[in-house]
């Protein structure tokens, strides 16, 4: 009986290092607005392949300078497609592995329900002291809300109400906390378990912006990594794009 | 080079460092007074609400700062009520974070000088009948002198240096609450290495200086803090 159990611990503890050799780690840089939906993505491959995947998140442009003076990053989730492209041409990333992941969609949001109608005529109206924008120059939502105010026209006439946050989050932070009555954020940030949440939204038609593609690339040092590799083939892969989907994004 | 924007950040940074610093000279005078004379048990709280910046991260304060100022916030809600619309994404919002965020580097130099005054120049000058206004212009003053300068050196030089607060509260807004600690960030973000370099060299070379004036001019060795 003793025997037996010992030889069922040395059968688990045998399983346990071959899984461990099997499975590796990646380490992986993901922009913020991305993080949510990637937590959830890293759980599913971490549970089906095995392997681990940890993530650090941050704005594109800072992730892109830590990449660029040796962070240790193997994967690279960007929140456009022109930083992932520059680091492929700077031959920091292995040139080839680039794909959009996911289409980020904007929308005016206000947390006050019944105040943004279904056709952004509400802008027209400019009954509000601040609308919130991400920074247009640094942030890929920022230069998308830009062009929307540009082809309505009302980029001038708006000029001096615009508060700029840092980052999408930020902008999200100034409109939720009320100090911005309005705000051009990201889809994903206003939904919740698959659905829409509180205040009120106009879904800024995909015709008035260029699309916000989101790309991925599998950096220099995860080159020989087959965890970097497999973690790529999974944000391509169908449940990936179910939840990316469930976040607001597109495909 | 530095462009436009930049000069104009530079010149609201300078703007907010002096506005802020006469606010915590003026504020902070009699409370460092206070603290450096007082036996009042409330001695320890309000010493360690003074120095909470000195521990707290930036953004803390920032996010506190942008809620109680925000419209549902009990200081917007005030400011609301006097038709003065609310804090952040102002100028004056600006002023009033840096005013939190820079307290203790003010406040701490001016107390030490006050506690090392010692009570006996303020009784000598008792005995001459010198009113207590004339007793802290003719004895205090004068003795608390290099006191007041380290305060205001860095009272001013970490408001210049000053970043999470600003981020939380300000909005990015040129002319209006983008300082160059702000705008440098946003050169590294939009991957404009050269002017950010420009700028953030700048701030170096202005920060060594600082320091450097303040320890030349200093005639004792101990520290303020």
């Amino acid at each position: 009986m003793i025997i037996h159990r010992l030889v069922s611990c040395v059968a688990v503890v045998m399983l346990a290092i071959g899984a461990h050799v099997h499975a590796a780690e990646v380490q992986v840089a993901v922009a913020s607005n991305f993080i949510g939906p990637m937590q959830r993505i890293a759980a599913r491959f971490e549970a089906e392949t095995g392997h681990k995947a940890l993530l650090s998140s941050g704005a594109t442009g800072k992730l892109y300078a830590q990449i660029r003076n040796g962070a240790p990053f193997e994967l690279f989730l960007a929140a456009d497609e022109r930083t992932p492209h520059k680091l492929e041409e700077e031959g920091a990333a292995v040139k080839g592995s680039r794909f959009t992941y996911a289409i980020g969609k904007l929308v005016l949001w206000s947390p006050q329900a019944g105040f943004v109608d279904d056709r952004g005529e509400v802008l027209r109206d400019a009954d509000f002291e601040h609308l919130a924008i991400a920074s247009p120059r640094t942030a890929p939502y920022g230069a998308a809300a830009m062009e929307v105010l540009e082809r309505l026209g009302l980029a001038e006439a708006l000029a001096t109400r615009l508060v700029t946050g840092e980052n999408i989050a930020q902008t999200y932070q100034f409109v939720s906390t009320g100090n911005a009555r309005l705000g051009f954020i990201a889809l994903s940030q206003v939904m919740v378990d698959g659905k829409l949440g509180a205040g009120s939204v106009w879904h800024v038609p995909a015709e008035l912006y260029t699309p916000i593609r989101q790309d991925a690339v599998v950096l220099g040092r995860g080159r020989d990594n087959p965890a970097a590799r497999a973690l790529a083939d999974y944000l391509r892969g169908s449940v990936a794009a179910d939840i990316i989907r469930s976040y607001g994004y597109e495909r | 080079m530095l462009g436009a924007d930049d000069l104009a950040a530079i010149r609201l940074t300078l703007e907010l460092a002096t506005t802020t610093t006469a606010i915590l000279l003026v504020i902070g005078t009699p409370l460092a007074w206070w603290l450096a004379r007082t036996r009042s048990a409330l001695k320890r709280v309000i010493r360690a609400v003074v120095a909470l910046p000195l521990v707290l991260p930036p953004t803390v304060l920032g996010f506190y700062l942008l809620l109680a100022m925000g419209p549902n916030g009990p200081v917007g809600q005030f400011t609301a009520a006097l038709g003065l619309g609310t804090l952040p994404f102002t100028f004056a919002g600006l002023v009033i974070g840096s005013v939190f965020y820079s307290m203790p580097f003010v406040v701490q130099p001016l107390q030490q000088a006050f506690e090392s005054i010692g009570p006996r120049p303020l009784e000598v000058a008792a005995t001459l009948r010198a009113g207590p206004w004339d007793t802290f212009f003719s004895v205090v003053l004068p003795l608390a002198r290099p006191g007041f300068i380290t305060a205001t050196i860095l009272g001013f030089a970490h408001t210049v240096g000053e970043f999470g607060v600003v981020l939380m509260i300000g909005g990015n807004i040129p002319e209006k609450t983008r300082v160059v600690s702000v705008q440098v960030y946003d050169h590294v973000e939009a991957l404009a290495y050269t002017q950010a370099h420009w700028l953030a060299g700048g701030l170096v070379l202005f920060s060594f200086l600082v320091l450097l004036a303040l320890y030349s001019g200093r005639r004792s060795p101990s520290g303020w803090g």
